[in-house]
């Protein structure tokens, strides 16, 4: 059983997403397509200084991609990213469905 | 059956076992028994305990599970960190059982929930809810393979 889940990537990613500005600001671009800093700093009500480091951290993540446009930077999602969370979710579940398995078998054996 | 609860940082697995909680708890709480169905330990059942799962090692994993006794109620509620991975690279989570008396047996819970405590802290105060994303995740979900 492999309980990793590839961990050098994904713990960017959980890291990322364990912040509540920055998910908010990951879905509204899985939502919304591409936008702008501007925009997403409207959305997200905090300043635009600090937008610019949660994308930051979502860039690392590899959950967005940025490009510049002129004066503005445009961002949007990148949702494959999300793979070692869902990996996380299906092989935690299939582990712990297992134990269960095993330890119904366990307790068979006790007396 | 398991099912993400309200949150995807939380995986709860639950089942009504046809034995008594002393039972379960011994099963969840004695070394040689626990790795009977986990894997094996050094657990000792005392707040504080740090002890370590061992599975075979695979490629990128050394196949060790760093856990730290966080709550010990006997035959009611247990709990223990779950970390793997080192330190930058590593991610941990909380893993809880709570055993409840049933008709015939006892109700096992299993919550495994992520991720540190300072981001649990976080995620507690959150306006902007992992309900909410989750539904958002399992629609990007199905389109991943």
């Amino acid at each position: 059983m492999v309980l990793h889940v590839k961990t050098a990537h994904a713990s960017h990613v959980f890291r990322a997403l364990a912040d509540p500005t920055r998910r908010a600001l990951f879905e509204e671009l899985t939502r919304q397509g591409e936008q702008t800093v501007h925009a997403l700093t409207r959305y997200a009500g905090v300043s635009q200084p600090a937008v610019s480091k949660h994308l930051t951290v979502l860039k690392r993540a590899k959950l967005v991609r940025h490009r510049r446009e002129g004066r503005e930077t445009h961002y949007r999602a990148q949702p494959d990213a999300l793979a070692p969370m869902v990996d996380w979710l299906r092989v935690y579940g299939a582990f712990w469905r297992d134990r269960f398995d095993q330890l119904e078998a366990l307790l068979e054996r006790m007396k | 059956m398991s099912h993400a609860a309200e949150s995807p940082d939380t995986l709860v697995v639950e089942r009504v076992f046809a034995h008594p909680p002393e039972k379960l708890w011994r099963a969840l709480t004695e070394s040689p028994l626990l790795a009977q169905w986990m894997m094996s330990n050094d657990f000792e059942p005392v707040v504080g305990r740090r002890f370590r799962f061992r599975t075979e090692p695979v490629s990128h994993w050394s196949g060790v599970v760093d856990c730290e006794v966080l709550v010990v109620d006997p035959q009611r509620r247990l709990s223990y960190s779950w970390g793997v991975g080192e330190s930058e690279a590593g991610l941990q989570w909380v893993v809880l059982w709570t055993l409840t008396p049933a008709e015939g047996g006892t109700h096992v819970r299993m919550e495994q929930s992520g991720f540190r405590p300072e981001q649990k802290a976080n995620y507690q105060g959150a306006k902007y809810g992992w309900q909410k994303f989750f539904s958002g995740l399992e629609r990007v979900a199905e389109g991943l393979e």
